[in-house]
């Protein structure tokens, strides 16, 4: 009797979030499972011809996804453990000075509370042949510095290299935040102990402090893996309009998504593609973070 | 190895206060032995661990090792074995990796480093327990694997921060024995920590008595016990506790309230006189009269709670043999042994012979 009333009462406290998320995510989820299988789906009239294979048959067939998807995987496997090495380091870095350390920390935060459009913006201006910052950099060295990086005709090459250095400096903040939290929660008397056992600095680094660190690093592998796998506003802040993307051969799966959805073939079944696209994309993920969570189980110790 | 120390001095500057953790301390340890730094805490025990293991750096004064000055040598460099209050165990390795990590960093041949840490680890006796984690262990087994950790390479002192503390009351029991014995096995100078005096008193070969930074006294146990330099040193040595009572001399006479109990070779003047609880003979024509508030028999002896209007403590105590006739309540005389019995300084809490 007390139990079923508590029951009624904590369905009520959680019906607001519930609710909420019911409409927001598991109806627009479900939605797109469901459309992704629709076959020349008309989001305008809601028609389509049949249930089947057809839409992810065509974004097989696509050039432009497949393009896409490679670009998605080399931002990914690139970006990710660059800036993850790149941050433990600066974190620990930041960990062993004392003076100034509050002023460095607010330095390598900055980034995480800019507007990433308006810093994508911002290294675009940088990045520009003509008056960017870098070619003037390159032209003090005395090298050729008519390099075109982000403009149109740049390459995927150069586009590529501008957008993983991005993309790698837009993501150290929040990691650096987190390794630091981790590094200041460990016990200095480990490090006493190995200073006894005059152990050698990479040692301690790579037996202690990785070690040690290991359950914030998987964290932040989990979610960095995740969060490379969604890249697109890098993609757009960096190079703007989609004929900019398009003539680099630079875009990611979320912005094929995208470009599908504005696809003026909305006849054909436009909508369709960007759902089969997506779901190919969320079946990734899990896989991608199962694999994740795998190999922490046995690396990580808590 | 002989450790001196020299002058050794610690300051601690705060904000606007300086704390003088350790002051002047000048203590020679002899090779070999076992070594209980005791005192109540924030008496500058650890800190001068510390400094000794060159975690810290001395204020003033030298460290010596033997002949060598280590005052500045960096603690990787200084030869010790150091075991933490709480271990410091690597919680990612198992017993055997933070055995074999210190060798590992010396470079020692693989199979050499293994049959040491083996060597070791049986030593202590947890050979059997190579293959856990720390968290896996009793606290009893983690102290036993810091103390392994730190001896596996063969250091020339060994430091024990409070190595029992974090122990139960049984554990702590053998544990310290344990300590005796491997100290004695490998015959290495062995410093320790502790506040807990009996702790101290029971393994220690001497014993350095800090308060506030300042060394006390140092000796071997019993005869700090039997002979303690201040009131301080005789308050903190012994369980159950020496009993203070405020007394005077007059006409070379030990006075507690109107009872002469000893003859005492000084100018008239109001002491505190300190009698361990074993220092009490009950007598009928004894000198002291106490009135006794209960009676505890322990087996091995009894233990009588008394009043007297001139104590200055908490429970008045003494402990007599388990044959001797004692009543339940009333007023016995005692008499007070006068070895047993310590007279101070009102003023300087000095010890007055």
């Amino acid at each position: 009797m007390v139990e079923s009333k508590n029951n009624l009462k904590a369905w009520l406290y959680l019906a607001p979030a519930l609710i909420l998320m019911a409409i927001f995510i598991f109806y627009p989820l479900f939605n797109t499972i469901l459309i992704a299988f629709k076959e020349k789906y008309n989001y305008m009239t809601g028609e389509f011809t049949q249930f089947g294979f057809g839409n992810f048959a065509f974004i097989f067939r696509n050039q432009i996804f497949w393009r896409t998807v490679s670009n998605t995987f080399f931002i990914v496997f690139v970006s990710v453990p660059i800036s993850i090495m790149l941050s433990l380091l600066i974190a620990v870095g930041l960990n062993s000075i004392k003076p100034l350390q509050k002023v460095f920390q607010t330095i390598f935060f900055l980034p995480y509370v800019t507007n990433t459009i308006a810093i994508g913006m911002v290294f675009a201006v940088m990045f520009n042949q003509s008056y960017g910052l870098i070619n003037t950099i390159i032209g003090w060295l005395g090298l050729d510095n008519a390099i075109n990086w982000v403009g149109y005709g740049a390459g995927w090459g150069r586009a590529m290299t501008v957008l993983l250095i991005y993309s790698v400096w837009e993501a150290l903040p929040f990691k650096i935040l987190i390794f630091l939290s981790g590094l200041q929660g460990i016990d200095k008397q480990y490090y006493q102990a190995a200073q006894i056992d005059s152990t050698p600095r990479v040692r301690v680094f790579t037996r202690i402090t990785v070690p040690l660190l290991s359950p914030m690093i998987a964290y932040v592998a989990v979610t960095s893996f995740i969060g490379a796998f969604k890249e697109y506003t890098s993609v757009v802040a960096l190079f703007g309009l989609d004929t900019s993307i398009r003539d680099k051969g630079i875009g990611t799966i979320v912005w094929f998504l995208y470009r599908s959805l504005s696809d003026p073939r909305v006849g054909e079944g436009s909508a369709g593609w960007a759902a089969a696209a997506a779901l190919f994309l969320f079946v990734i993920i899990l896989i991608f973070t199962f694999i994740n969570l795998y190999i922490s189980k046995k690396r990580v110790h808590y | 190895m002989e450790i001196t120390l020299k002058k050794l001095t610690k300051i601690f500057s705060e904000k606007d206060a300086e704390v003088r953790a350790v002051d002047n301390l000048d203590i020679t340890i002899p090779s070999g032995k076992l070594i209980g730094l005791l005192g109540p805490s924030g008496c500058g025990k650890s800190t001068t661990l510390y400094m000794i293991a060159g975690l810290l750096q001395p204020t003033e004064g030298e460290i010596f090792f033997g002949d060598e000055d280590v005052t500045k040598t960096p603690p990787e460099k200084r030869g010790i074995g150091l075991v933490f209050q709480n271990y410091a165990l690597y919680p990612h390795m198992t017993v055997k990796q933070n055995i074999l990590f210190p060798l590992e960093n010396m470079k020692m041949p693989k199979d050499e480093a293994l049959k040491k840490a083996q060597y070791y680890a049986d030593l202590v006796g947890i050979g059997n327990l190579m293959g856990r984690k720390p968290k896996q262990l009793s606290g009893g087994q983690q102290q036993r694997v810091a103390i392994a950790r730190a001896l596996v390479k063969e250091p020339r002192v060994l430091l024990l921060d409070e190595p029992l503390s974090n122990l139960d009351a049984r554990l702590r029991l053998q544990t310290r024995e344990e300590i005796r014995r491997i100290q004695k096995e490998t015959g290495i100078t062995t410093i320790f920590v502790t506040h807990d005096q009996e702790e101290a008193m029971s393994i220690s070969d001497n014993i350095v008595v800090m308060k506030l930074g300042l060394m006390q006294q140092t000796g071997q146990p019993q005869h700090v016990y039997d002979d303690p330099d201040n009131l301080f040193v005789a308050k903190f040595l012994g369980t159950p506790p020496i009993n203070l009572f405020n007394g005077s001399i007059k006409d070379n006479q030990l006075y507690i309230g109107d009872e002469a109990i000893l003859p005492f070779k000084a100018k008239d003047q109001d002491v505190t006189i300190g009698i361990r609880p074993e220092g009490f003979d009950v007598k009928k024509d004894g000198k002291l009269s106490i009135e006794v508030a209960s009676i505890e028999h322990l087996g091995r002896d009894i233990s009588i709670i008394a009043k007297h209007p001139n104590f200055d403590g908490h429970t008045l105590r003494g402990i007599v043999d388990a044959d001797t006739e004692v009543p339940n309540s009333g007023v016995i005389k005692v008499n007070i042994r006068p070895n047993k019995c310590f007279v101070f300084n009102k003023e300087t809490e000095e010890r007055m012979k």
